[in-house]
């Protein structure tokens, strides 16, 4: 962060009790190869990495796993259940990704609709009771509905991920209203997740208050990844700090900037 | 007798050594057992088990391991 930003004073950014200092959590799908997805992530500063849970290809035809690329010294890997479309395999999918050893977070997605790959709210707050009790640290990927927002916090949650618009869509933040309504009523930390297509879209879903951002089709699908990564990062603080400073107010009128006095006669 | 078994590894049906346990099957498949997650008939078996853990005819193994992913 620049020096301006230092001279404000952001609360840290916790989640499940680790502290965090970049608010922009990103995807390791969708790279063209390892390496420019190695240079992206180290563009965005990004500490949260999100990996998925698949099936070791025994043939070895496909690329080796994700940890030959990125260290998890230096990475937070945070794995999904991407793919799931029931409690059931979602909770599958968590109890595997806990047991490759890294940490107990997992973001939970289960999906209710192929096409909008929209989530199923009611598998969602199933797999989201079962593993709060099984001790996971779950950052639930839903919709921008206020009340499976709550019930997912009631739920244990670490973290609620409302999406700005569809996974991959680029759409940016369609319902701000409803991601800042689910930002002023819960206590557990908001990320929203999905749906931002290029700066600006993150830059004004973090002026809505909200605690952070993940992204992956963004960077992994611009034509640069490594400089929107770059421009990511930069949106991400600059929406954020402007959070911090308060706007000013709208007017539907002009209001001069200079002074009317000593104008020439 | 036959001296191997067929087992499901990954919805493959594959051939092991009768007796074989988990860590054996990895081996075969030159897997290191550190980067992968075993799931035995639906079960999870620790990394430290591997090795004690026998396969048998028809059994279900799932082998996953950590990709790229949003």
């Amino acid at each position: 962060m620049t020096a301006a930003v230092e001279t404000m004073r952001d609360t840290p950014f916790t989640i499940g009790g680790r502290t965090f200092h970049s608010r922009l959590m990103v995807g390791t799908g969708k790279y063209h190869d390892n390496e420019t997805m190695v240079r992206a992530i180290e563009a965005s500063g990004a500490e949260i990495v999100t990996v998925a849970v698949r099936r070791v290809d025994l043939d070895r035809t496909k690329a080796a796993g994700i940890l030959y690329h990125l260290d998890p010294k230096k990475y937070f890997l945070l794995a999904n259940t991407a793919g799931c479309q029931t409690a059931e395999d979602a909770v599958r999918y968590a109890r595997l990704a806990r047991e490759a050893g890294f940490n107990e977070f997992i973001k939970l997605e289960v999906i209710g609709d192929q096409e909008t790959l929209l989530p199923d709210v009611q598998g969602l707050l199933a797999a989201a009771q079962t593993l709060g009790r099984e001790g996971f640290q779950v950052l639930a990927y839903t919709n921008e509905d206020l009340v499976t927002a709550l019930r997912l916090e009631d739920a244990g949650c670490a973290a609620v991920m409302p999406l700005a618009s569809p996974i991959g869509s680029g759409l940016g933040l369609l319902n701000p209203y409803g991601v800042r309504t689910i930002k002023h009523r819960l206590t557990v930390p908001v990320v929203v997740d999905a749906g931002v297509g290029t700066a600006s879209d993150a830059c004004v879903t973090m002026e809505q208050g909200v605690d952070g951002i993940l992204m992956n089709t963004a960077i992994a699908a611009a034509r640069d990844p490594v400089a929107m990564a770059h421009g990511m990062r930069l949106a991400v603080e600059a929406g954020r700090v402007a959070y911090l400073a308060g706007r000013m107010p709208r007017r539907e009128v002009a209001v001069p900037s200079s002074p009317l006095e000593g104008m020439l006669d | 007798m036959n001296d191997t078994i067929d087992v499901l590894v990954n919805g493959e049906r594959r051939s092991v050594a009768r007796g074989a346990t988990l860590l054996d099957l990895l081996r075969t498949l030159e897997l290191d057992p550190r980067v992968v997650v075993v799931e035995h008939n639906r079960a999870i078996v620790r990394r430290p088990k591997l090795g004690d853990v026998a396969v048998g005819p028809g059994d279900a193994i799932e082998l996953v391991h950590f990709v790229g992913g949003g």
